[in-house]
């Protein structure tokens, strides 16, 4: 007799009512892998040495035992992705912007960034908006649509865009009675040059359309009348 | 006064309320006080209060209850759609949807061209009144 296994073997074949398997003959032949035991093997299915596991350090035994038995949390590794972009907005949407200093300024879409937040310029020169970050909820997107392909958006990140950390300084205590110095943040060089290298592209391609510019200048309101859940943006 | 545009069949009626709402359909049968049929080229035939319709002033030639091809030759010689259109009611009602339909650039052009338009005209005024003027 074979030798007994300690748990009987439970079908492979499970049954969809009683007296038909799910699977076919040839079905089961593969999945006993009867293809592969063969005599020469040894009557065994085949299988490749395995490989030599790596020498684990040696483990001290812990120096200290907590006294009550503390639950881990569940491991999460949840990432979160960037803010579902809407379908109306795509690179070169004008779109007008609802809050914030610049409320009502009709403003260019460059890219959505990482963080989820929309990359915008105004272009500076039109309409004073500089690049930006704004918030989807914040934008109502309009239909006019600039033709922005040539433009490098590659070094525009939520970095670019991050506040800049001071170094503290200790006070003595006569220091601290003086008033405080503060000079006025500066905007360094390069953002500015940065600015204008895509306002020149942008203003370009915005000129090609008559009175488009004025459009960008121009703030949006609602005036008498304007029924905003019929206007078409 | 008396009523001039009568519910008969052949008559072509707008649609005021409901899923049509804004087609031209035309009268093709009465069911009863209330109700007629009516049919349009594009739509399944079916009934339709006449709460629904505003009866408009075209009328075609159709036996009671046409085929859709016949339907679809008598409003063609009938030349419902270009009599609609140039219509004052059929013309209003374009440039309606002309209206809902624009853009909020096409706004902004709209704003710039209606300013020109206005000082053109606000030229000539002051030219004729200073004529005037003048003349007196």
């Amino acid at each position: 007799m074979a030798a007994k296994r300690k748990t009987p073997i439970k079908t492979r074949n499970p049954d969809l009512i009683r007296g038909v398997g799910k699977y076919s003959r040839s079905k089961m032949y593969h999945k006993r892998g009867l293809w592969a035991i063969k005599a020469k093997n040894g009557g065994v299915f085949p299988c490749h040495e395995p490989n030599p596991k790596p020498a684990t350090a040696v483990e001290k035994p812990p120096k200290f035992y907590p006294a009550d038995d503390v639950k881990k949390p569940l491991l999460n590794k949840r990432k979160p992705k960037p803010t579902k972009l809407r379908a109306s907005i795509t690179p070169g949407t004008v779109l007008i912007l609802l809050a914030g200093r610049f409320m009502g300024k009709r403003v260019v879409f460059l890219k959505q960034l990482t963080s989820g937040l929309l990359l915008v310029t105004g272009p500076f020169k039109i309409n004073g908006v500089p690049l930006r970050r704004v918030n989807q909820s914040y934008v109502i997107a309009t239909s006019t649509k600039i033709d922005i392909s040539g433009v490098n958006l590659d070094k525009f990140n939520d970095k670019y865009f991050a506040k800049e950390v001071e170094n503290k300084k200790k006070k003595t205590e006569g220091e601290f009675f003086e008033a405080e110095k503060e000079d006025k943040k500066k905007l360094p060089e390069d953002k500015k040059e940065d600015q204008k290298a895509i306002d020149a592209f942008l203003i370009k391609s915005i000129e090609g359309v008559p009175e488009l510019k004025a459009y960008l200048a121009a703030r949006f309101s609602l005036k008498s009348g304007m029924k905003p859940h019929e206007l078409v943006f | 006064m008396p009523f001039k545009r009568y519910v008969e069949i052949g008559r072509v009626a707008l649609v005021n309320y409901g899923k049509d709402y804004g087609k031209l359909v035309v009268i093709v049968d009465v069911v009863d006080q209330n109700r007629a049929l009516v049919d349009a080229p594009d739509m399944v035939r079916g009934q339709m209060n006449f709460k629904r319709l505003t009866l408009t002033d075209i009328t075609i030639d159709i036996p009671r209850v046409p085929k859709k091809k016949t339907l679809i030759e008598a409003m063609e010689k009938a030349d419902v759609k270009n009599k609609w259109e140039s219509s004052s009611w059929g013309r209003k009602l374009i440039v309606q949807k002309r209206r809902a339909s624009l853009n909020d650039f096409d706004r902004f052009k709209l704003m710039l061209a209606k300013i020109k338009r206005s000082g053109v005209i606000k030229q000539e005024l002051t030219k004729l009144k200073k004529e005037n003027a003048s003349s007196i």
